[in-house]
C-alpha cells in the first residue's frame, strides 16, 4: 500500500477560509449554518439508522431476542423519533435549502441571518432535551398515542418539550425562507424565473409555519395532562383519545409534504441538467407543490380510518386523500417527459435522482391501497403500512437528499466526488434497500402487525429476507459516506460549474465566497434553457 | 370474485370482498407501474450518452398541454373509481348484520376478554358457531388496542371510554389469528387471541359443559385452587405471567411458591403467601430482577376470598 500523492489544496476556501470552533459557532453565513445543520442532522441519520439495524436483527428470529420486548419498543420509537423530527423534517429545508436558497436566488444571505443562527442553536439544544429523556426512555411509538402516552412511565414530558424547541427552530426558518424568497430575489428574477427548488422549499415553508405549532400545542397538552393531570386524552380524565390523533395528524400529515416536497425540488434540478433538456411542464410542476401544500392540510383524517371515527368522516377523508394523488402524478409525468429525447448523463446525482422516482412510483402506488377505505382496514397498522412510508421517505426524500448530495457536493466542499465509489454505493443502496422494504408489502398483506418484538413463526422467512437487505443497505450508506469524508479533504479541485447547469449557484465560485456573487446577478431567464430553441418547440 | 387464497386463506365473506377491492387496485397499480417506469427506465437508456461523449443536441421541448391533461383526466377518473370500490366495501364491513348474536370484547394490557350473551367471560379465544353472524361490542379498560382478524381481512381500534363494533361473518371452520394492531406497550406484541369457529353442534355442547362449570363455581362446589385458576384467567394474569416456565412479559408462576425471588434491589425475598398478596395488590413494592415495573395493581379488583384462592392455585404449579 503507497500512500497516495497529497490532496491538491484549494486555490480559494471561500467561505471555508475562516477555521475554528468560534468562527463556525458564531457565523451569520447561511452557507456555514447549512454546513453545520448537515452534519447534525446526518450524523442523526446515522445513529437512528444505527437503531434501525438493531430492530431489523432482532426480527430475525420470532420469539424473545437478544433484547428484550420492552427495549426493542424504545429502540423502534427512538428509531422513529430521530428519524421523523431530527432528520428527514429539517435535513433537507435547514441543511441544503440554508446553503442554496440565496445562492439560487442571487441573494447574499437569507433575510435574517442572527434568526438563522438561533435557529440552529435552539434546534441542537431542542436535540440535547430530547437527549435528556433518554434516561428515561420513550417506548410511545413516534406517535405518541394517548392515553398510553399519558400513562407510559417513560420521560415523555422531556421529549415533548424537546421537540417543542426543535419544532420553534423549524417554525423559524420556515419564516426565515418565506421572508427571503419574496424579498431578496435578484433583479430580473420573476417568480417564474426561479428554480423549481425555490417553489418547492417555499411550498415546504409554507407548511411548516402554518402546521408545526399544532404539534407544538399539542406536546403542551399532552405535558399539562402529565404533569397536572388536566384531562384532555385520557377519558379516565374526562378526555378523548381521539382528538389527540386528530391534533397529532393534522400536523403530521402535512409534514409528510414537508418531507418529500424539498427532495421533489432537488429531483426539478438534477434531471434537467443532466437530460441536457428544458425542465418539462414548469409551471405544473411548481403550481403542483403549492397544491400539494394546501390538500396536504385536509387529509389527515386518513390515518385515522380504524380509529373509531365517525364512517361518513371517514368517506370524506378518503375522497380528498385521492386529490393528493393528482398533483403528485403530474409531477412524475412530468419529470418523466423531461427524459425524452434528452442526451442523459448517469452520474451519480442523476442515479439517485431516477431512483427517487422509481421508489417514489412505487411508494405512491402502494398508497392508493391505503387512501382507499375497504383496502385500509386490512392493511392498516400492518408491514404493508410500514412499506409504503419507507419507499416514500427512505426510498423517496432520502434517495432526493442523496441526488442533491452528490449534486452540490462540488459546490459546497470546493471538491468533486469520486465518481466510481459513489457509483458502487448506489448500488448497494438500491439492492439494499429493495430487499429491505419490498417484502414488507407481503408481510402486512399476510397480517403482520407492525410495531411487534414477537410475531408467529410463519412470518420469518420474509423477516429474514428483509434483515439482509438491512445489511446490503448499510453497506451501500457506509460506502458512501466515507466517500464523503475523503474527498471533502482529498478530491479533485472541483471547477465552478462541473455539471454545466444554468442555475446561478453555479455562475459563482465553488465555493462561493462569504458574500456569495461578486456582483449580484441580473437574471433574463427561466434556468431551464438547454437544447436548441426552435426544434420541435411546444 | 377471485380470492387471494394463494397467500392466505378466505375465511369469511368480508374476506372476499376485501381482497376483489384488492385485485382492483392492484390492477389499476400494475398498469400504472408498467407503464411509469418503463418509460423511466427505456428513456433513460435509450438516450443515454457517456461519459466524454460531446453532448448530443436535444430539442427545446417545454410543455404539452394535451398530453397534461389526458394525465390529470384519466387517472383522475380511475383514483374516483379506487375510491368508490373502497368506499362500497367499507361501508358493507361496517353494516349491521340481521340477527346477530352480540359478544363483548374486553381490551387491557394485554390480553383480550369475550363475554358471551349468558354472562360467561374466557380469556384469550373467541369461540363462534360457523355461518351465524356475529356483532362484538368492544372497549378497553386502559389504553387503545386494536382489534385485528388478517383472515377476515376485518380490523377495529378499542378504546377506553366508549364502544366500537365490528360484525363477522364466520363462514369455514377453523382456527384463526387475532391480533392487537395498535401499539399499547410492553407485551403488545404477545397480545394475542384465538378465533375458534366450529361446527355449531360441537359449539353448543362446548357451551354446555362452560355452563356446568359456571353452575358449579356460583354454588360454591368448586376446589379453591380450580376457583383461583378461572380468576386468574378472567382477571389478566396470564396475559403476562406463564404456568409453564417461561417467563413473558413477567416472571413465570410456575414453582413460585415458596421460591426465593430475586429482587431489583439485589435482595431477595421467599414467595410465601403474604409476598403473593402484595405483589398482586401493591406491584411496585417489591420488583423482580430482570423484569420492568408495568404490572398494574388489582387492590379493590381481586377480594381477599379471591387472593386465597389464586394462592391455592399457585401452590399447585410445581
Amino acid at each position: 500500500m503507497t500512500e497516495r500523492a497529497a490532496a491538491v489544496p484549494l486555490a480559494d476556501r471561500g467561505y471555508l477560509t475562516e477555521r475554528g470552533f468560534r468562527a463556525w459557532a458564531t457565523t451569520l453565513d447561511h452557507k456555514r449554518i447549512g454546513v453545520m445543520y448537515l452534519f447534525t442532522t446526518l450524523f442523526f441519520f446515522l445513529v437512528g439508522g444505527l437503531f434501525a439495524i438493531v430492530i431489523r436483527l432482532k426480527l430475525m428470529t420470532p420469539g424473545p431476542g437478544f433484547i428484550s420486548d420492552h427495549t426493542y419498543n424504545v429502540f423502534f420509537t427512538i428509531h422513529g423519533a430521530l428519524m421523523i423530527f431530527i432528520f428527514v423534517i429539517p435535513a433537507i429545508p435547514s441543511s441544503l435549502g440554508n446553503f442554496f436558497i440565496p445562492l439560487l436566488i442571487g441573494a447574499r444571505d437569507v433575510a435574517f441571518p442572527r434568526l438563522n443562527l438561533f435557529s440552529y442553536w435552539l434546534f441542537v439544544a431542542g436535540i440535547c432535551v430530547v437527549f435528556g429523556s433518554l434516561l428515561n426512555p420513550m417506548d410511545t411509538g413516534w406517535t405518541f398515542y394517548a392515553p398510553y402516552s399519558t400513562r407510559t412511565a417513560a420521560a415523555v414530558t422531556v421529549l415533548a418539550f424537546g421537540l417543542f424547541m426543535t419544532g420553534m427552530s423549524t417554525i423559524l426558518t420556515g419564516l426565515n425562507f418565506v421572508v427571503t424568497i419574496h424579498k431578496l430575489r435578484a433583479p430580473g428574477m420573476t417568480w417564474y424565473r426561479m428554480p423549481l427548488f425555490i417553489w418547492a422549499m417555499y411550498a415546504t415553508s409554507i407548511i411548516n409555519v402554518l402546521a408545526t405549532p399544532v404539534i407544538g400545542i399539542t406536546f403542551l397538552l399532552l405535558a399539562a395532562e402529565r404533569l397536572f393531570g388536566i384531562g384532555f386524552f385520557d377519558p379516565a380524565k374526562g378526555g378523548d383519545p381521539l382528538l389527540f390523533q386528530h391534533f397529532f395528524w393534522f400536523y403530521s400529515h402535512p409534514v409528510v409534504y414537508v418531507m418529500i416536497l424539498p427532495a421533489m425540488g432537488i429531483i426539478s434540478e438534477v434531471i434537467p441538467v443532466f437530460a441536457r433538456k428544458p425542465i418539462f411542464g414548469y409551471k405544473a410542476i411548481a403550481y403542483s407543490a403549492l397544491a400539494i401544500a394546501f390538500i396536504s392540510f385536509l387529509v389527515w383524517g386518513h390515518h385515522m380510518f380504524v380509529s373509531g371515527m365517525s364512517t361518513v368522516a371517514g368517506v370524506i377523508f378518503s375522497f380528498l386523500t385521492f386529490f393528493v394523488a393528482v398533483p403528485t402524478g403530474i409531477k412524475i409525468f412530468n419529470w418523466i417527459a423531461t427524459l425524452y429525447k434528452g442526451s442523459i448523463h448517469l452520474d451519480s446525482p442523476m442515479l439517485y435522482a431516477l431512483t427517487f422516482i422509481f421508489h417514489f412510483i412505487i411508494g405512491g402506488l402502494t398508497g392508493m391501497f391505503l387512501g382507499a377505505l375497504g383496502t385500509d382496514v386490512h392493511v392498516h397498522d400492518t408491514y404493508f403500512l410500514v412499506g409504503h412510508f419507507h419507499y416514500t421517505i427512505m426510498g423517496g426524500t432520502i434517495m432526493g437528499l442523496f441526488a442533491g448530495l452528490h449534486y452540490w457536493f462540488p459546490k459546497m466542499t470546493g471538491r468533486l466526488l469520486d465518481e466510481l465509489r459513489a457509483k458502487l454505493a448506489w448500488l448497494f443502496i438500491i439492492v439494499g434497500f429493495n430487499v429491505t422494504f419490498f417484502p414488507m408489502f407481503i408481510l402486512g398483506y399476510l397480517g403482520m402487525p407492525r410495531r411487534y418484538a414477537e410475531y408467529p413463526p410463519r412470518f420469518q422467512t420474509l423477516h429474514i429476507v428483509s434483515t439482509v437487505g438491512s445489511w446490503v443497505l448499510t453497506i451501500g450508506i457506509a460506502i458512501m459516506f466515507l466517500n464523503f469524508l475523503r474527498c471533502m479533504r482529498k478530491g479533485q479541485p472541483a471547477p465552478a460549474n462541473p455539471w454545466r447547469a444554468l442555475t446561478l449557484e453555479w455562475q459563482t465560485a465553488s465555493p462561493p465566497a462569504t458574500d456569495n456573487f461578486e456582483t449580484i446577478p441580473t437574471v433574463t431567464t427561466w434556468p431551464y434553457g438547454y437544447g436548441k430553441k426552435g426544434d420541435a418547440g411546444e | 370474485m377471485p380470492a387471494l387464497t394463494f397467500l392466505h386463506g378466505e375465511a369469511s365473506r368480508s374476506a372476499g370482498e376485501v381482497d376483489g377491492a384488492f385485485i382492483f387496485i392492484a390492477a389499476i397499480c400494475i398498469f400504472f407501474f408498467l407503464l411509469t417506469q418503463g418509460f423511466l427506465i427505456y428513456f433513460a437508456l435509450r438516450y443515454r450518452r457517456k461519459k466524454g461523449e460531446p453532448d448530443v443536441e436535444t430539442p427545446y421541448i417545454t410543455d404539452n398541454h394535451t398530453l397534461e391533461t389526458v394525465w390529470v383526466i384519466v387517472p383522475s377518473l380511475l383514483l374516483l373509481a379506487i375510491f368508490a370500490y373502497g368506499y362500497v366495501v367499507f361501508i358493507d364491513l361496517k353494516s349491521p348484520l340481521a340477527h346477530a348474536t352480540e359478544i363483548a370484547v374486553t381490551a387491557q394490557q394485554w390480553q383480550w376478554s369475550f363475554t358471551y350473551p349468558d354472562g360467561r367471560t374466557v380469556v384469550g379465544e373467541l369461540r363462534l358457531p360457523v355461518g351465524r353472524p356475529v356483532k362484538l361490542t368492544m372497549t378497553s379498560r386502559d389504553v387503545i388496542h386494536g382489534f385485528f382478524i388478517p383472515a377476515y381481512r376485518q380490523k377495529q381500534d378499542v378504546l377506553p371510554g366508549r364502544y366500537t363494533y365490528l360484525w363477522l361473518e364466520p363462514d369455514r371452520v377453523g382456527s384463526y389469528d387475532i391480533f392487537c394492531s395498535q401499539y399499547c406497550g410492553t407485551g403488545h406484541s404477545l397480545m394475542r387471541a384465538t378465533l375458534v369457529v366450529m361446527p355449531a353442534a360441537a359449539y353448543a355442547q362446548w357451551v354446555e359443559q362452560q355452563e356446568a362449570k359456571a353452575r358449579q363455581a356460583k354454588a360454591g362446589t368448586e376446589p379453591l385452587a380450580e376457583k383461583g385458576e378461572e380468576l386468574m384467567e378472567q382477571s389478566g394474569c396470564l396475559g403476562c405471567h406463564t404456568v409453564d416456565g417461561t417467563p413473558k412479559v413477567g416472571p413465570t408462576l410456575k414453582g413460585l411458591y415458596g421460591k426465593s425471588v430475586p429482587l431489583s434491589t439485589g435482595q431477595s425475598v421467599t414467595a410465601d403467601d403474604d409476598y403473593i398478596r402484595e405483589s398482586i395488590v401493591d406491584p411496585n413494592a417489591k420488583i423482580v430482577k430482570g423484569f420492568p415495573p408495568i404490572m398494574p395493581t388489582f387492590r379493590g379488583k381481586l377480594s381477599a376470598d379471591d387472593i386465597r384462592a389464586i394462592i391455592a392455585y399457585l401452590k399447585t404449579l410445581h
